[in-house]
């Protein structure tokens, strides 16, 4: 698994059926990448819906939040719409794992990635990596605490 | 990753029990969110429990995306609570936590609690209460909340169930361990 200060791998996946999202994209920005092992977590409280009620608090500290797993784009885009999701979910699904094995997150053995987060700085250092337990949820304490060791949150104030 | 409380109680916090107690819980929830709704009678028999010998606090972790009564309910539980009747109005939303559907359910409680009803509708609007919530949700985030509800004994995280067995079972280890030093 890829550690502080290694490179991330660029990458460049489905995001919706007919629209590509690349890491490159996000040059300039932080980057929470949260890899996780499949859509229909049957729980209401899972990991992406609770990243998604966060969104506000991850854009004080300039990050885009990006959720990457191998399901299909179809399938991605049934899962976002159902969970009104607002932000991408990319499909690392040809050839499969492709970017969860760069980032060494992949597990063979259920062909699934990992429950993996990685913040990634605007020059696409990787600042922080963390690998939760499968079945745990590992909310978001880690990934604030990470954007806050790159970065001061913006105030919403009007600067005079 | 353990999880703390972040940041620790205070008194901006809404606690109830005893203040002194050296044993305090801490539970993040959302007024819509049925866990939470399932949650509440087996909270509110440990507080009748164990009211004595520790401190119970409630902080807003409102699923707004997946509730959208979730910050209404809080709003409305915090300006009970400038009345204070926190705890009345977050009972009344328990209770009847399936008629959240309408804005003005919370007129129908603020009366069944006894409210002042302009001084009610004053405060609904007080952009320090929204506040309020979002503050508390934030401290969520950084206290590591992975779903609701979340409950910290003492500052940390518990990862048990919330059935009366388990956090009945948890308290009691703490009180016991207490005894013994």
């Amino acid at each position: 698994m890829l550690q502080k200060n290694d490179e991330a791998p660029g990458f460049e996946l489905f995001a919706t059926p007919d629209q590509k999202c690349s890491l490159e994209e996000f040059k300039g920005k932080n980057v929470i990448l949260a890899f996780y092992p499949a859509d229909w977590s049957p729980v209401c409280g899972d990991q992406m819906s609770l990243y998604n009620e966060m969104l506000g608090f991850f854009k004080k500290y300039n990050a885009q939040l990006i959720g990457i797993s191998v399901d299909g784009k179809w399938c991605h885009a049934a899962y976002a719409q159902q969970r009104t999701l607002h932000f991408p979910l990319l499909a690392d699904f040809e050839p499969k794992g492709e970017v969860a094995k760069k980032y060494g997150v992949y597990n063979d053995k259920d062909g699934q990635c990992e429950r993996a987060l990685f913040v990634i700085d605007a020059n696409g250092i990787i600042q922080w990596s963390y690998l939760s337990p499968k079945s745990v949820n590992p909310g978001a304490d880690g990934i604030i605490e990470a954007l806050e060791s790159i970065t001061q949150p913006t105030t919403t104030n009007h600067a005079i | 990753m353990p999880s703390k409380l972040t940041p620790p109680l205070s008194r901006q916090d809404h606690t109830l029990g005893n203040a002194h107690a050296t044993l305090q819980l801490v539970e993040y929830g959302d007024f819509q969110c049925p866990h939470c709704g399932a949650a509440y009678p087996i909270v509110k028999q440990l507080e009748e429990k164990y009211g004595k010998q520790m401190l119970f606090a409630w902080r807003h972790f409102p699923l707004s995306n997946v509730h959208e009564m979730a910050i209404p309910a809080a709003i409305a539980a915090e300006a009970a609570g400038r009345q204070g009747r926190f705890w009345e109005m977050h009972s009344q939303i328990f209770e009847y936590q399936s008629r959240l559907r309408k804005e003005n359910i919370f007129h129908e409680f603020a009366k069944a609690i006894g409210l002042d009803i302009d001084a009610f509708d004053n405060d609904i609007a007080d952009e320090a209460l929204r506040q309020k919530v979002e503050d508390d949700f934030e401290s969520g985030i950084r206290s590591g909340v992975n779903g609701t509800p979340s409950f910290y004994f003492n500052g940390h995280k518990y990862a048990g169930d919330y059935s009366y067995e388990s956090l009945s079972a948890e308290i009691e280890k703490h009180l016991a361990e207490k005894a013994h030093n």
